[in-house]
């Protein structure tokens, strides 16, 4: 698409919404626009075309139906806190702002279910069903701004997916707005609707198969109790060895994070959460369920950890302790603002048991490149969390720490793993979807789009570095689709 | 050119016999590749010259669904049944898609490990050993203890796909927590190998629990609501939370545990004190070690308990058999509604997936009338009444519509298998809407 053309699709989309949403919902200002130019990952800036502040389904169906007459590209937004530049605007697009929809419009305990409108905000929903003794259990570390439909679009963990699963397991039925602007329902209130997986296939989709409107989710019930634990060790090699240890017991636990000597010296320095001093690695270890269980395998934790010669180990007794040990955990990645200007943060996977070697590894490529990594990581299902600090005012520094971010990607493909565990491809990792799946499997991938959104409008240059024609309407490839990186200015 | 000839040049091919029909149609030739790259090259040729072909592990589920409009090939998973890994310390392990079952829940059990999910379909099928992981996958078996460990589709982290056109594709992966990509392996589950043919899966696996035990208890009808309010909002953590009805009698709700030696028998002991209570079970509750106690112990507390209760004895006999959901408060009322119109159900109450069964002879009228009325119930309690199998003479009375019910998003997977399978090789007619 020329420029021009992408002026007047912008501009024949704008009048036709014009009639029909309220002006305030229409953002046109370019220094307005400006603020939406990006989300969690600050590196990559696009200004949109237009942004929508949409205040109901209705306003999304007319807003994409009008992005498919005039072909224009859109991208939906929640709150923005995504680390992989999926809600990254399109330069010629429409971005569509759920963070109006925060409607909660039920909580029904006895069903275990909450009905939500895609602009909730995840803590929101436990917050609202915790006096009925239910919440909801994916929990990103962002719980306090991400939405729910930013959620169900990345399908988002948390440290206690490791026992309860991430968002996908957690979503019962959606109302969607496809591609097309036709409203439709994926999925029933129970499991196991008749049909193709849909539901399915769109968490995690990231916005490139639709825009989700409302969502009914299952709610957890509250376990009887929790106990928390926390070890310190000389180094992450004993850590990973209690971890793997606890795992081999027949223990699931509902947390297991691993923090490095460098990630705790960040948190002690911001909030002085008084982990052991001099430790090489921490493991946080959370147990929860029924009283009568919890109690014995706290014991098999503790001895696990002394077996594995931890140098400290403590428990919380109360909530007050308990928040206590969470919290250096939880302010690890602002925590490492302290210490570095600029970070990268990864999500590479490995499998549980290539952890100790895949650290080594990390830590020579580190002293190597001579680019210090912060480690902090959801230890029990191998989500690693590397922090790659760099000062972007430093000559060349930028791009010894992509390097190295690069780096550690490869690693954890090599291990047999995943470039990504939880934060989503995005925009930013596209261009390594080629180094873990082959050219069909990228294809086939593409299938379940091009059924979807056969003229790629949705989220464009997303997740797949190249776009794959689909079928009898073969498409013409704009410039400006193509990585989506590449239209983007990288700071 | 006879097809056999045509075909072995990918793999071993055999004429079929009457034994390889599927659902009553008859198939041309049986045709068994031992790895992705046979299949693709059957696929191939299958596609090119317009052959249907029917995916089988162990047939136990073959007649699943709609008859298929045709059936070319009958294409069989058995030859790619080996275990490719077990990564004992990532509790995962990739399996070929025909590997039974059984023998996997053998092959794991050595480390204490186990794929957690019930197979429904024992003792029937080619080599009655229930099913194939391959088959599971492609029917969404589902069974009690999904409570514990979320459905089968939450537990496959990556597959292996051949499709219709011999592509050959791989999603997911072997780590548990993996976003990079769009979840096929979600996409396959249930699509009762309309979509692709699945050569290989991974999963994700759990420890066993050390202990188990079972608390049974025999619940008035008036009662049902009650115990399974209290049951559903335990946190006592169940593994599975079933219930099972027969018309006429009493409903008999099953609670399991696992966990900790000791502990598990004392959470056990604390729920059945639970259920004692006037107002919920009454006296009619034991506490089973599942492992140890005969049926006739049982029976002994639990007057009602330990008849054949399990899905398949009553598959075997083919009768009409249904899918049942409903949104979890509304279980009592759909065991009530089932009961009253001649269906037996049972399954997971603590979910909201049931299975219900008429028994054989039923007049197809009245079989008929039975779904329409059940499905207007589970659509008002949120779910859906899927008819899975039935007797011939009711099937061919069924059209897509009366077999699947209302589909959501049915627009979409008509787009969805135009993708996958434009040829409409793979099972065609099989699926909901006909596709
Ligand atoms: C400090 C911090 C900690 C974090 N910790 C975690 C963590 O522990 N685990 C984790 O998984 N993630 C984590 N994240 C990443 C992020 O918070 C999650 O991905 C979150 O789910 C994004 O929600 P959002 O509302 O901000 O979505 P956005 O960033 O606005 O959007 C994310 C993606 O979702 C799409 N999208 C948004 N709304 C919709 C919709 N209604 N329909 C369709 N597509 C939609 C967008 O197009 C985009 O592709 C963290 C982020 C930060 C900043």
């Amino acid at each position: 698409m020329t420029q021009t053309d992408a002026q007047t699709g912008i501009r024949a989309l704008l009048q036709d919404l014009r009639g029909v949403l309220p002006d305030h919902v229409l953002v046109t200002d370019p220094a307005e626009r400006e603020t939406y130019a990006c989300d969690g990952l600050a590196a990559y800036r696009v200004r949109p075309a237009l942004v929508v502040l949409v205040e109901s389904a209705d306003h999304v169906a007319q807003v994409v139906r009008s992005c498919a007459r005039h072909h224009v590209p859109f991208v939906a937004r929640g709150s923005g806190t995504g680390l992989s530049g999926g809600a990254l605007p399109h330069a010629d697009g429409v971005l569509v702002v759920t963070s109006r929809l925060r409607t909660l419009h039920e909580v029904r305990p006895q069903d275990q279910r909450a009905v939500v409108d895609p602009g909730v905000v995840n803590l929101a929903v436990s917050r609202a069903a915790n006096p009925q003794g239910y919440y909801f259990a994916p929990d990103p570390s962002s719980q306090q701004i991400c939405s729910v439909g930013g959620n169900v679009a990345e399908n988002s963990g948390g440290a206690h997916c490791l026992k309860y699963g991430f968002t996908a397991g957690h979503v019962l039925s959606l109302e969607v707005v496809t591609p097309d602007g036709e409203q439709v329902t994926l999925g029933t209130e129970a499991p196991d609707p008749p049909g193709y997986d849909l539901l399915g296939a769109f968490v995690g989709s990231e916005g490139t198969l639709g825009v989700a409107t409302r969502a009914t989710l299952r709610l957890t019930r509250l376990p009887e109790d929790v106990r928390t634990c926390l070890a310190g060790f000389a180094s992450t090699d004993e850590a990973g060895a209690a971890t793997s240890a606890i795992i081999a017991a027949g223990i699931v636990p509902a947390a297991m994070e691993i923090m490095d000597a460098l990630a705790i010296e960040a948190a002690e320095a911001a909030v002085s959460c008084g982990y052991p001093e001099g430790a090489g690695a921490v493991l946080v270890v959370e147990l929860d369920g029924p009283a009568l269980e919890v109690e014995g395998e706290l014991e098999q934790v503790r001895r696990i950890c002394r077996e594995q010669r931890a140098v400290e180990f403590r428990t919380a007794t109360d909530a007050a302790e308990r928040a206590e040990i969470w919290r250096g955990r939880k302010s690890a990645f602002a925590a490492v603002g302290r210490i570095s200007p600029d970070y990268i943060v990864q999500d590479g996977v490995v499998p549980r048991t290539a952890l100790p070697e895949v650290l080594r590894e990390m830590g020579r490529i580190s002293a190597d490149r001579g680019v210090r990594v912060a480690n902090v990581f959801h230890a029990g299902d191998g989500n690693l969390h590397p922090l790659v600090l760099f000062d972007a005012d430093e000559e060349g520094a930028t791009g010894r720490a992509e390097e190295v971010s690069g780096m550690i990607l490869d690693l954890c493909i090599a291990h047999g793993g995943s470039i990504t565990g939880e934060h989503g491809v995005g925009a930013d990792k596209a261009r390594y979807m080629p180094r873990m799946f082959g050219p069909a499997d990228l294809d086939t991938m593409q299938l379940l789009r091009c059924a979807f959104d056969p003229d790629g409008l949705a989220n464009p240059g997303k997740i797949y570095p190249t776009p794959r024609m689909c079928g009898e309407r073969p498409r013409v490839v704009h410039a400006a689709d193509e990585p989506g990186v590449d239209g983007a200015e990288v700071f | 050119m006879t097809l056999e000839r045509l075909l072995d040049a990918a793999c071993a091919v055999r004429p079929a016999t009457g034994c390889d029909d599927v659902d009553g149609v008859p198939a041309r030739v049986v045709a068994r590749p031992t790895s992705a790259q046979e299949t693709s090259a059957l696929l191939r040729t299958c596609s090119a010259q317009g052959l249907a072909v029917v995916v089988r592990g162990h047939g136990s589920k073959l007649e699943w669904g709609r008859p298929p409009e045709r059936v070319d090939v009958v294409l069989e998973t058995g030859a790619m049944a080996q275990l490719v890994e077990h990564s004992r310390g990532d509790l995962v392990a990739t399996a070929g898609a025909g590997m039974p079952l059984s023998r996997l829940r053998h092959l794991l059990s050595g480390a204490r490990h186990e794929l957690v999910v019930d197979d429904l379909a024992v003792g029937r099928g080619t080599e009655a050993a229930g099913s194939t992981l391959g088959g599971a996958v492609a029917t969404n078996l589902s069974g009690p203890r999904r409570l514990r460990a979320g459905p089968l589709r939450d537990l496959v982290i990556g597959v292996r796909l051949v499709l219709a056109d011999g592509t050959v594709a791989k999603a997911g992966g072997k780590v548990v927590k993996n976003v990079a990509g769009y979840d096929l392996g979600k996409l396959v589950t249930g699509s009762l190998g309309t979509l692709a043919v699945i050569t290989e899966v991974t999963v994700r696996l759990h420890p066993e629990p050390p202990q188990v035990r079972q608390v049974l208890a025999r619940v008035p009808h008036e009662r049902l609501a009650p115990v399974l309010a209290h049951l559903v909002a335990s946190q006592l953590a169940p593994h599975t939370l079933e219930v099972h009805a027969e018309p006429g009698g009493h409903a008999l709700v099953s609670v399991g545990l696992g966990g900790g030696p000791g502990s598990t028998q004392r959470r056990a002991d604390l729920l059945a004190l639970e259920l004692a209570a006037p107002g919920l079970a009454g006296d009619a509750v034991a506490v089973v070690d599942p492992e140890h106690t005969t049926p006739e112990e049982v029976r002994h507390v639990v007057p009602d308990a330990g008849r054949p209760w399990s899905t398949a004895q009553e598959v075997a006999l083919r009768p009409t058999l249904l899918a049942v959901t409903a949104r979890l408060s509304g279980i009592p009322e759909l065991v009530q509604v089932a009961n009253d119109h001649g269906l037996t159900v049972s399954g997971s109450a603590g979910v909201g997936v049931l299975r219900a069964t008429l028994p054989e002879p039923t007049p197809v009228a009245t079989v008929l009338e039975t779904v329409t009325s059940v499905r207007a119930v589970t659509t008002g309690l949120g779910g859906s009444t899927v008819v899975l199998d039935a007797p011939p003479t009711v099937k061919s009375a069924l059209d897509p519509a009366g077999t699947w019910g209302p589909v959501p998003g049915l627009e979409l997977m008509r787009r969805v298998k135009a993708q996958f399978d434009p040829g409409r090789t793979l099972a065609p007619g099989r699926f909901v809407g006909g596709l």
